[in-house]
């Protein structure tokens, strides 16, 4: 059992709430005293994830697994999965729509930036199935040279 | 420089007063937040002319405590009570984005992303 285990419902059908779950889980680290740089590096990741999830899957869980030693986040989706997950880690490719580039995301940097945050990050994805993102954030490992 | 000194050099509006008196030496520009997730390190200005509560979820995430909303925009009120909220500060100011930029850098501000 990790020390603190959170589980939210990250809603599909408003953008305007994506975000909510990684603002409470960057709030609940601040305030556990770890170390800026990781929080930071958690916050941004689990962001990017939940922005996807709201995006392209219609929403999903997160799950996240707080230690002192390390940080666990999962996402979990029930949308239309990742045809080529090798495709989607490259920095631009992004088979967003026009509406959400008006939002201000889809510039093709979601996943690729939530590897660059974390220390660990697996992506399983069954097209028709769904999609789950596991990454790990080990505080004190700094970000430098990200 | 202060963030009570962007409020006259871009004659802002303030829509949300945090610490007015706190020190900013970065900032960066940008309608996709997207990028501002990927580039962006330590600028604790965020330039935008988008309009939605995930410009306030990105600063938030980022550790930015001011967003300046540029082209005299229409405000949402959703977004300043998010805003609140986090406690970051939320001006509005009638320049476009490349003069609001210029004028900020020109008075000392920088992008925190020199080329070597």
């Amino acid at each position: 059992m990790s020390m603190l285990h959170l589980t939210y419902q990250v809603p599909g059908d408003d953008f305007t709430r994506a975000g909510e779950a990684s603002g409470d889980v960057k709030h609940k680290l601040k305030k556990l005293g770890y170390e800026p740089d990781a929080v930071r590096r958690v916050a941004i990741a689990m962001y990017e994830g939940e922005i996807n999830m709201v995006i392209h899957a219609g929403g999903g869980e997160a799950v996240v697994d707080i230690d002192p030693d390390r940080v666990d986040i999962l996402l979990q989706d029930h949308g239309p999965g990742i045809a080529d997950v090798d495709q989607a880690m490259q920095a631009g490719w992004s088979t967003a729509p026009d509406n959400v580039r008006a939002l201000g995301f889809g510039a093709g940097m979601g996943l690729p930036n939530m590897k660059k945050y974390t220390d660990e990050m697996t992506i399983d994805s069954v097209v028709g199935e769904g999609t789950a993102v596991r990454m790990t954030v080990f505080p004190g490992r700094k970000e430098e040279g990200r | 420089m202060k963030v009570k000194e962007i409020v006259d050099i871009l004659k802002c509006q303030v829509l949300n007063e945090g610490n007015m008196e706190e020190e900013v030496k970065t900032a960066c520009g940008s309608d996709m937040m997207s990028d501002v997730l990927a580039f962006v390190k330590d600028q604790s200005v965020l330039l935008t002319g988008l309009m939605n509560p995930q410009v306030v979820r990105t600063a938030e995430m980022m550790d930015m405590h001011c967003i300046v909303f540029v082209r005299g925009k229409n405000i949402d009120p959703t977004v300043v009570a998010l805003a609140r909220q986090k406690e970051i500060t939320v001006l509005a100011s009638p320049y476009r984005m490349f003069t609001a930029c210029g004028l900020l850098y020109s008075n000392g501000l920088r992008g925190g992303c020199e080329i070597k």
